[in-house]
């Protein structure tokens, strides 16, 4: 399967990263590679296999509804490159 | 033309647990910005989200109480999208397992009953409130992880008021199911609504606009009536219905573009990792099914084969669990069904409307509520005196007894008693007593409403008319 370049501008869009002419060269070719590799699988006969949603033989794992302490509001906010009244401050969102 | 508009809606009802989805952060609402947050709902790396149970089976509970088909084996997976609200980049929803499927409810429409396919019902968790402030936005990740139900309707709506009625049904059978207030000022209950209009026959369907900003029930049906006809005259016009988002302005009753790039979403679903698959068999349908109370249209029906009630009064007194449950209290003491949907359909509604409040709000219980009607029934207070101590019951938390004693409002039913306000307002009103004799009839109620006055209203009616009647045929 080829992978264009437009392809992988729009993936890269997709994910917020911007990628110059040299590196969409690069990656496309490397992209296609990778997917013609993982194309293999489908040379296996899976008909009678059934969709794997989770790769532990585990299920239904619940906790109760008991409150735990939450972190303290300092922590939460330690890291955040602005912050404002205890709230997270970003750029102004216009919708 | 006649054009026939089509409408789904997608509703998404926070769930009542104490904690959220995944992590053991408290739901209360009101608190300080980011002060219910964690590891888990901030989307911290290292951490692992596990789901809250109460919340899992409430979900299952709501699809079940909406016929759906219940999913035997149901998963969690990853919405991938970037929004400030929205800390891991990543909502946990559900994409192609959701655990309920192919439901209905039912609508009253005219009389007759509507069904409203639900296509399916699935479990998620809610983003993070942001607030806009001039130069940038603020985020608050309280709500960030808050258990979401999403619920999807068919477009099988074919109306505003079916809109309207949708969602109080949909609404009242979640309150029964008591997962949810389904409050939808406060945020609690959202609705967007997807909405096309066709030629009245034609098979094919309109383009849609899908309308969002909607805050109560009232708004979801005015916005739709709006768009309806917006779209109408576009088509009269031969102009084209754009697909695009609108918002609903409740000031100025109207829909307006979000004029936004739309660009087709991308998601990029894929199965969550960090949760295992759910397995929902038959002892965990079994046990959930038996946890599910009486639903209000069953127990319509009930109240109307059971008490011989009125639709409009087995409806009104089933609207609400609360409602239906003091009712069915009341009446075992006082097993006149009847009069008793009459006091509270009438004076006890009328109170709770007024106060806007809820009947568990009010320091009102089955008993002393009671006990008043059987006072008015018996005659000790006349109808119109009863319904003012009933307020006053609400106000004060006094007895009927209490009040009745310390305002001095029995009823006067005694001859003798009601002898001398009787002499009095005969002297008063020769003209009226004239016209009787002349042949009024009509003219005795006049003196039977001055007797009224005069005694505040504690003359006994029946007993007043009949002894002018007797005194004045003498």
């Amino acid at each position: 399967m080829a992978i264009d370049k437009e392809t992988v501008s729009y993936v890269a869009h997709l994910a917020r990263i911007r990628l110059s002419e040299r590196e969409l060269d690069l990656l496309s070719r490397q992209l296609e590679d990778i997917v013609n590799f993982i194309d293999k699988l489908k040379e296996i006969d899976i008909l009678a296999v059934k969709p794997t949603s989770h790769v532990l033989p585990i299920k239904n794992l619940f906790r109760e509804d008991k409150p735990t302490k939450s972190l303290n509001i300092n922590e939460v906010l330690n890291n955040a490159p602005s912050q404002r009244d205890s709230f997270f401050v970003v750029p102004k969102i216009i919708e | 033309m006649e054009y026939q508009p089509v409408i789904g809606l997608e509703v998404h009802v926070q769930l009542n647990t104490s904690t959220k989805i995944f992590c053991g952060c408290s739901t209360e609402f009101g608190s300080q910005p980011n002060s219910q947050v964690c590891p888990v709902c901030l989307g911290l790396p290292g951490c692992l989200p596990v789901l809250n149970k109460k919340a899992f089976a409430y979900a299952v509970k709501v699809a079940m109480a909406l016929n759906c088909r219940i999913a035997e084996y149901t998963k969690f997976d990853r919405k991938n999208y970037f929004y400030p609200d929205l800390p891991k980049n990543y909502q946990i929803s559900q994409y192609d397992l959701p655990l309920g499927e192919d439901g209905f409810l039912n609508i009253r429409q005219n009389g007759n009953i509507k069904r409203i396919g639900i296509r399916r019902v699935h479990l998620e968790e809610d983003a993070g409130k942001l607030i806009h402030v001039s130069d940038s936005s603020l985020v608050d990740f309280n709500r960030t992880g808050i258990p979401l139900l999403e619920i999807v309707s068919c477009p099988d709506i074919n109306s505003p008021q079916e809109a309207y009625d949708y969602l109080i049904s949909l609404k009242q059978i979640i309150r029964y199911l008591g997962v949810s207030s389904c409050d939808m000022e406060k945020g609690i209950l959202r609705c967007d609504a997807n909405i096309s209009v066709k030629r009245q026959g034609d098979s094919e369907l309109g383009t849609k606009t899908e309308l969002k900003n909607m805050n109560s029930f009232r708004g979801v049906r005015e916005a739709l009536d709006f768009e309806i006809r917006r779209q109408v005259k576009l088509l009269e016009n031969k102009q084209r219905v754009i697909q695009e988002t609108r918002l609903w302005d409740a000031q100025k009753h109207m829909t307006y573009s979000m004029r936004t790039k739309e660009e087709a979403q991308d998601y990029r679903y894929f199965p969550e990792p960090d949760l295992p698959p759910f397995i929902i068999d038959a002892e965990m349908q079994r046990e959930i099914k038996k946890s599910l109370p009486e639903l209000p249209q069953a127990k319509e029906l009930r109240f109307i084969q059971d008490y011989q009630l009125s639709e409009y009064y087995a409806h009104l007194l089933t609207s609400d669990r609360e409602i239906a449950d003091f009712f069915e209290y009341c009446v075992k003491l006082y097993p006149q069904a009847k009069v008793l949907a009459n006091w509270m359909c009438g004076s006890l509604l009328a109170e709770l409307n007024s106060r806007n409040l809820a009947l568990g709000e009010l320091n009102l219980s089955p008993e002393n509520f009671v006990d008043l009607i059987r006072l008015a029934q018996e005659g000790k207070v006349s109808n119109v005196v009863a319904k003012g101590v009933l307020r006053d019951m609400i106000d004060t938390g006094q007895t009927a007894g209490e009040i009745i004693q310390k305002k001095n409002i029995s009823q006067i039913s005694d001859p003798d008693a009601l002898k001398e306000i009787i002499d009095i307002v005969i002297k008063e009103n020769e003209k009226s007593v004239r016209d009787y004799l002349g042949g009024r009839e009509n003219a005795i109620m006049f003196l039977v409403g001055q007797v009224m006055r005069k005694s505040k209203s504690k003359a006994n009616p029946k007993a007043v008319l009949e002894i002018l009647r007797s005194r004045l045929n003498k």
